[in-house]
């Protein structure tokens, strides 16, 4: 959105010039401010103001495909398995688990707030639906959605205390964080592990559930439906911008942007259609980023979420709801908690007392933030989720084929959380000084 | 300038206002007509937050009356005053740093278009409200934090206006900024008039009321302390009003005398 301004001087025909509607003999009045710096014509043009927005901060997703690209050497220097087909979609697959977390937390983040509790509720989550399922024999159905909901009221629990009543966010989810698993060891008691049979959506978040049942052309028609509606999507927004005379991205731009997305999308459904397919909770994690995207930047609630993350005072007087736009972003985060402990029970078919401890809240943060989302409220996207999770799930996967310990891999979980705060606060200092924060 | 409607769009009459044993506001009267810039002036403490506040629906009048169009209305919350069209600019915390131009100027009221908000409408809007006002800002799609004091306090005003108002307060709208960006701000002041908007200022800039106010309302210890013609008024005479300084020993005998003299 950002950088539509950016095309005014390309077409000269668009330079707005509006005479005051009142006095039809004043001169013209240009709206765009000559300060403001254009891009020049061709590559060098984006060259230039590449350059330009990263020494403003703007850095987006820099750091994250370079991080990548690191880490990928790195690990395929030391065990050639790491880019096989089958080790990639192995990270396909397990991302999609803390991904869901990730995703509760983009919106948290938003509001410049955090959630600590999101990894107990994932695991009380999949206690919830075993409790349920085996120890009382319920529809597996019945019993998903209403752990799901229980996520949600989990969430919303938070919220309130943290929106009516004032504590801070940090030491309500700090509470839910030991409280929602002490209350999943207590569901579980003396026998530590339920196992849940592997059937209803415990078989479709595994890793044996394919999209399509593993045809070939179930790949491609994700990559392809996904170019398509990217396509059609931004040629009609171009078409309605034309209209009404607003600036608009250029043909070149968008074929720029949508090839790329085609490149990587149909070389993953290649890559993925080499090992076994696109698993279901794959297709699960990119649907509910696609919602939730949407749902941020184009609705009303969205940028409610955004205004009160950038301005509380200046969004109360907008009219908005703080205390309620608070307390339903606590509620997604409780959800999506939820949704992800579904996805680790889908992994193990089972309950167990580790569910959602250890460094899964420490993951799922990390991903948010080494996404793009930052901590200090009103900026990112939810694509950071995804973003984020590449790269984690990548150290992850890329250390558990190296054999390395526990410790090792903790320590390493923390120092990428930290590097991950690091760029952000850093990119913050310099959109600052560029007078963009 | 002359008043061009008879019947003032917003009144005041006698209105008065307690907090606890503090009486904010005595019997204050204040009219406002459409294309008409009233300024509010006054000491620190004087009452013209809360005689503002009145009207914005922030504090209920305990007693008077507000008249609206002359009939009368009751304003107990800012939404009566939104309603009736009153629209608040205040001096500070009004917009979010994130948002771009257009996402602030539609804060909390974005077009709709199938329950997705309406981007090409509302930048459409956007442009041609700014360019009517001949507001300059490098681009409706930059973020706020990338303006400077001047064109924030302007975005601010724009947005007041998204709603069609018939009145706007002005808070302090002057207060922070530099010469040029004072005469942006100013020049706004003028264009709203010309859209025979009510214009409320308050300020505390004896040279910006001269420049674009068409009447000066003194309120001093919540009292009506006189209104007066911008035209016909010195800045000597709005001061005295504003400090008291009318109301002492000396200057009750330097008016007899000039009196006495006149015989």
């Amino acid at each position: 959105m950002s950088d539509t301004s950016k095309t005014v001087k390309k077409d000269p025909e668009l330079q707005e010039t509006v005479a005051p509607s009142d006095d039809p003999t004043a001169a013209p009045v240009s709206i765009v401010d000559p300060r403001l710096l254009v891009r020049e014509e061709g590559l060098k043009g984006y060259w230039t103001e590449f350059k330009r927005k990263v020494k403003g901060g703007e850095i987006g997703s820099l750091p994250v495909v370079l991080g990548l690209i690191v880490i990928w050497t790195i690990f395929q220097l030391q065990n050639d398995r790491f880019l096989s087909a089958d080790n990639l979609s192995n990270i396909s697959y397990y991302m999609s688990a803390t991904g869901m977390l990730a995703i509760g937390l983009v919106f948290v983040l938003l509001l410049g707030e955090i959630d600590l509790s999101v990894g107990s509720v994932s695991g009380l989550a999949s206690t919830l639906f075993a409790v349920y399922v085996v120890n009382h024999g319920w529809n597996v159905w019945l019993a998903l959605s209403l752990t799901l909901v229980i996520g949600a009221l989990i969430g919303a629990l938070q919220g309130w205390f943290f929106a009516k009543i004032g504590v801070p966010a940090f030491v309500v989810t700090l509470a839910g964080f030991l409280g929602w698993n002490g209350l999943m060891l207590w569901l579980l008691g003396a026998s530590g592990t339920i196992n849940i049979p592997d059937e209803g959506p415990v078989h479709l978040f595994g890793q044996s559930s394919f999209f399509m049942d593993q045809a070939v052309i179930g790949a491609y028609l994700l990559a392809g439906l996904g170019v398509a509606s990217m396509l059609f999507g931004s040629l009609i927004e171009q078409r309605r911008r034309r209209a009404a005379g607003v600036p608009f991205r250029p043909t070149s731009e968008i074929a720029l942007r949508v090839g790329l997305l085609a490149v990587a999308a149909f070389v993953s459904a290649y890559v993925l259609n080499q090992s076994a397919g696109v698993t279901n909770s794959l297709v699960i994690f990119l649907a509910a980023l696609v919602i939730v995207d949407f749902v941020l930047r184009r609705t009303p609630y969205g940028r409610k979420v955004f205004a009160v993350g950038g301005g509380i005072e200046a969004a109360r007087r907008a009219g908005i709801n703080v205390p309620m736009i608070r307390i339903t972003v606590f509620a997604l985060s409780g959800f999506f908690a939820a949704v992800g402990g579904m996805f680790f029970a889908g992994q193990t078919q089972s309950a167990t007392l580790n569910a959602g401890g250890g460094n899964t809240l420490m993951l799922a943060i990390a991903a948010a933030v080494i996404g793009g989302t930052s901590l200090f409220g009103g900026r990112g996207t939810v694509w950071s989720a995804l973003l984020g999770m590449l790269v984690i799930q990548s150290i992850q996967t890329g250390l558990d084929l190296l054999n390395m310990n526990t410790s090792i891999q903790y320590m390493i979980t923390g120092a990428v959380l930290l590097g991950a705060v690091v760029i952000d606060s850093v990119s913050r200092k310099s959109q600052k000084a560029a007078g963009r924060a | 300038m002359v008043h061009v409607s008879a019947t003032p769009v917003l009144a005041l009459r006698g209105v008065s206002k307690r907090f606890g044993a503090v009486q904010a506001l005595t019997d204050v009267e204040l009219e406002v007509h459409a294309g008409e810039v009233v300024a509010l002036v006054g000491d620190n403490g004087a009452g013209k937050s809360t005689l503002v506040k009145t009207i914005a629906g922030v504090h209920p009048i305990d007693e008077g009356v507000i008249e609206w169009d002359g009939k009368p209305v009751s304003i107990n919350k800012p939404h009566d005053a939104q309603g009736l069209g009153v629209a608040t600019v205040y001096q500070d915390l009004a917009l979010c740093d994130n948002l771009d131009v257009v996402g602030n100027l539609y804060l909390g009221r974005e077009l709709l278009h199938r329950g997705v908000i309406d981007e090409v409408s509302m930048e459409k809007n956007a442009r041609e409200l700014l360019s009517t006002l001949s507001i300059r800002i490098p681009s409706v799609r930059i973020p706020i934090a990338s303006l400077s004091g001047g064109q924030r306090q302007v975005v601010a005003i724009a947005r007041a206006l998204i709603g069609d108002p018939k009145i706007v307060i002005l808070d302090e709208p002057t207060a922070a900024l530099g010469v040029e960006q004072t005469a942006q701000v100013l020049d706004l002041v003028e264009r709203l008039r010309e859209r025979n908007l009510g214009v409320i200022l308050i300020s505390h800039n004896m040279a910006d009321v001269k420049a674009v106010a068409d009447t000066v309302a003194v309120l001093r210890l919540g009292k009506n302390n006189g209104s007066f013609p911008v035209k016909d008024t010195t800045h000597e005479e709005i001061i005295a009003a504003i400090t008291g300084a009318t109301d002492n020993a000396v200057t009750r005998r330097a008016g007899r005398r000039t009196t006495e003299a006149a015989k």
